[in-house]
């Protein structure tokens, strides 16, 4: 077998960062959630917000752990793996990644220990602020992040030496890439939503079993109220990335839409089967028109082909087209979610029909889908490309056996599948133990006896 | 756009930077792993249970100086950042599972039960050790130095591997077990105190004996490091540093056996200062040892002169809430499960 360090480093670097995502975009929604809890709980003091934070701060802890962990692969991997992109591209890419550790990774892990372990060493007010700056790194985070990916789609700002070095011209040209605006946004709202379904489908869990239905309620109601106003506006946000995408990487966008001659009055592709070797995509289902309408905003507007592109130079074709149907598929479910939601407040029954509970709970996953097939559309829709246009992913890799990084892609599966079990098994134990009051099952002093019930009644009273 | 290279020498001030925060991980780490390394070795499960909750909520801030080492060295050097991790991969990938487990060990342990918290002890244990033993053996493969080609790696895949490699491995084991051993000194009281003052004798001679191994060995590594050391009248001016050593071994004894609480890890830190103090003498002023320079590798000085505004703004605040949060955690750990 002939070990190839690009594909192995691709489908290494593919597992680890997809792996990695599903935790940040967990994170920056339950920060900000979070700090909205805990705001309402301290401005009503109704204990229903206190459980309910309780109990996500400790998902959150699990989530924002794995989060770490892998985020530090990561950080590694641009050199172990892509050292000839390191090299050429450090003097742009590197003070971006900088400025995220210095401006938002420490201020979430030093505020993330008060958070958690913060409870009875500082006031409620402090408390509250170390959730405002853990939810305030996260988005800080995101910020530099999506400057850095958006660079690498849409390079400006930039000059390139002799040796093909990158050299800065202009950091805000940089960091405000013509792709950063729509990106950050798209994500920041993708990462919320995300968040508001995964919440939203524990909650109507909940209601499902009726349990914990005071706390059951506010989860649920909060991530409706999400649903039925952030749902759409991400449907508006990702068209106007879409527009931006057809301007500056037509080949992503032709992929996308499985469109390989040039066209006038191109018609939208519902379902088909792109095939790379006839360059055809077979059984098409077809809207007439409606692509050129989309994107040019003229029934006959021109859209490019696959074909205006040598077979060298344009990216995979299955992928994006299918990722991107998966990733549209589910934003409009979960805008029909908010539009269900909504009618059925106004008739006053959010909280009673079981099959839109059971529909919710099916819905619990669907933003990390959506999440990751938009980046797998954003990330295999710019191939070849490692830097859009001027550096391909070939050059990029390091100079490591096939062998060797085919063995670490090995360890960091079977690591990474491990650790993430792991995680989902103990996010539903917490989750089965649900938000309020916590018993007390320890056992007493070290003698293996359960706690009197009269020592149990001491301290419940000591607490108050 | 701005550049202060008229003015400073942002090679010289970014290697320097670089350098603190290194240091700072392998101090600020280097304990929480130390504790992890002895972590089955404590006498009782409690015991385990305050040691991890008086980590606990700082290991994530720690952590984070190890990506500001791996991002600086990318942001601020990126040749030497491109040609230093691919000859290391193996070794590194190691630390990164190491450190994997050893991380989320501490999300799960608290809330296992029966045999699984075993498994989280372990792999809390093994986690920290690899890292530990891989940071060491890069440690010792860099002063060893690797073979570069034009502007990439050019030697082969187990070049790290060496006896003075492995030695430095283990030394760096017992170094971060003596910085967990005094912080736990410090954190905890009665049984888990007792235990981890016995521990940190033990582990301080076999620092002390690596500590001579490794200063025997590294001049005869490189005939430059031997005559910067061993040439007069170098040899005055430098005798401070061994001699400064040796008075830290002593104090550090002298600590343990009055019992105190906060000096021993004090002085354990000193002995990190001294170690890596002569170690940067050895191998200035390169970045990859005896083949690039810290102004060859450098990142183009306006992205310096970006990152160096950034530093010194945001850097403060860093170690401001830094310390708030070891202030807002001091004292004594107990072993009340905090998840």
């Amino acid at each position: 077998m002939d070990f190839d360090p690009i594909l192995f480093s691709r489908i290494q670097f593919a597992f680890t960062v997809s792996f990695h995502i599903i935790f940040p975009s967990l994170t920056i929604g339950l920060a900000s959630w979070l700090a909205v809890v805990e705001g309402l709980w301290l401005k009503t003091g109704n204990q229903a917000y206190k459980d309910i934070y309780t109990l996500w701060v400790k998902i959150f802890a699990i989530t924002f752990g794995m989060g770490v962990v892998s985020g530090v692969v990561m950080s590694y991997q641009f050199g172990t793996n892509w050292s000839a992109f390191s090299d050429r591209t450090g003097n742009v890419i590197g003070p971006l990644l900088a400025f995220e550790v210095l401006t938002a990774f420490f201020l979430e892990a030093s505020f993330l220990g008060i958070m958690i372990f913060g409870w009875e060493r500082v006031t409620a007010k402090m408390h509250f602020l170390s959730t405002i700056t853990v939810a305030f790194g996260t988005v800080v985070s995101t910020f530099w992040i999506m400057a850095a990916n958006s660079w690498m789609q849409t390079p400006s700002g930039y000059e390139i030496s002799p040796e093909g070095i990158f050299h800065p011209l202009n950091w805000i040209d940089i960091i405000f890439n013509p792709s950063f605006p729509f990106r950050l946004l798209h994500m920041i709202t993708g990462a919320y939503l995300a968040t508001a379904f995964f919440v939203g489908g524990i909650g109507a869990f909940y209601l499902l079993k009726k349990r914990h239905l005071n706390q059951a309620r506010i989860m649920f109601g909060m991530a409706m109220l999400m649903a039925i106003f952030v749902a759409p506006f991400q449907i508006f946000l990702g068209d106007l990335h879409g527009l931006n995408t057809f301007h500056h990487q037509p080949a992503k966008v032709a992929a996308i839409e499985g469109l390989w001659e040039t066209e006038k009055g191109a018609s939208l592709i519902l379902f088909g089967w792109p095939d790379d070797t006839t360059e055809e995509t077979k059984y098409a289902l077809k809207i007439p028109k409606l692509t050129s309408l989309i994107l040019t905003h003229n029934l006959n507007g021109e859209v490019k082909g696959l074909k205006e592109w040598q077979p060298d130079a344009r990216p995979p074709v299955m992928l994006p087209f299918w990722s991107f149907r998966v990733m549209v598929g589910l934003g409009c479910l979960m805008a029909l979610t908010g539009l269900m939601a909504l009618w059925l407040y106004l008739r006053g029954r959010l909280f009673t029909p079981r099959w839109f509970q059971i529909w919710c709970v099916g819905m619990t996953p669907s933003g990390f889908i959506a999440v990751l097939s938009g980046w797998f559309v954003a990330e295999v829709g710019r191939q070849p490309y490692i830097v859009y246009g001027l550096m391909k992913t070939l050059e990029a890799v390091s100079p490591v056996l096939g062998q060797h990084v085919f063995i670490s892609l090995l360890a960091f599966i079977l690591v990474y599948s491990f650790i993430f079990g792991a995680g989902i098994y103990y996010i539903i134990k917490l989750i089965q133990k649900g938000p309020g009051p916590s018993r007390k099952e320890e056992i007493y002093g070290s003698h293996g006896l359960p706690t009197p019930p009269s020592v149990i009644a001491i301290e419940r009273e000591s607490h108050v | 756009m701005f550049d202060f290279s008229p003015f400073l020498d942002l090679p010289l001030l970014w290697g320097g930077i670089i350098a603190v925060g290194i240091f700072l991980y392998v101090l600020l780490d280097g304990f929480d792993l130390g504790v992890g390394i002895l972590f089955p070795f404590a006498p009782t499960d409690s015991c385990r249970t305050r040691m991890m909750s008086s980590i606990a909520p700082f290991w994530d801030g720690n952590e984070t100086w190890l990506v500001l080492g791996g991002g600086g060295l990318f942001a601020a050097f990126p040749l030497a950042y491109a040609i230093l991790l691919p000859a290391f991969y193996i070794p590194l990938i190691l630390m990164l599972l190491g450190l994997i487990f050893r991380g989320v060990a501490f999300e799960f342990r608290f809330k296992s039960k029966g045999y699984m918290v075993k498994v989280w002890d372990y792999a809390f244990h093994f986690g920290s050790l690899t890292a530990a033993f891989c940071q060491g053996l890069v440690l010792g493969a860099f002063v060893e130095g690797v073979k570069v080609n034009g502007r990439s790696f050019g030697g082969g895949s187990f070049d790290w591997l060496s006896s003075f490699s492995v030695m430095t491995g283990i030394a760096l084991i017992f170094g971060y077990a003596l910085l967990g051993a005094t912080w736990t000194i410090m954190k905890t009281e009665n049984q888990t105190q007792n235990w981890a003052r016995k521990v940190a004798f033990y582990v301080s001679l076999y620092v002390a004996l690596f500590m001579v191994l490794v200063s025997l060995w590294v001049p005869f590594l490189n005939e430059t490091i031997f005559w910067r050391w061993f040439k007069m009248p170098n040899l005055l001016y430098l005798s401070p540093i061994p001699l400064l050593t040796a008075g830290a071994f002593l104090s550090l004894y002298i600590s343990l056996k009055l019992k105190k609480e906060v000096a021993p890890f004090l002085l354990s830190i000193s002995l990190f200062v001294l170690g890596y103090i002569g170690l940067a003498i050895s191998l200035w002023p390169w970045i990859i040892p005896y083949q690039v320079s810290l102004w060859d590798a450098a990142a183009d000085r306006k992205s310096l002169s970006l990152m160096l505004v950034g530093v010194s703004i945001f850097l403060p605040f860093v170690l401001a809430y830094t310390a708030y949060c070891y202030y807002i955690f001091r004292g004594k750990s107990n072993s009340e499960i905090m998840y």
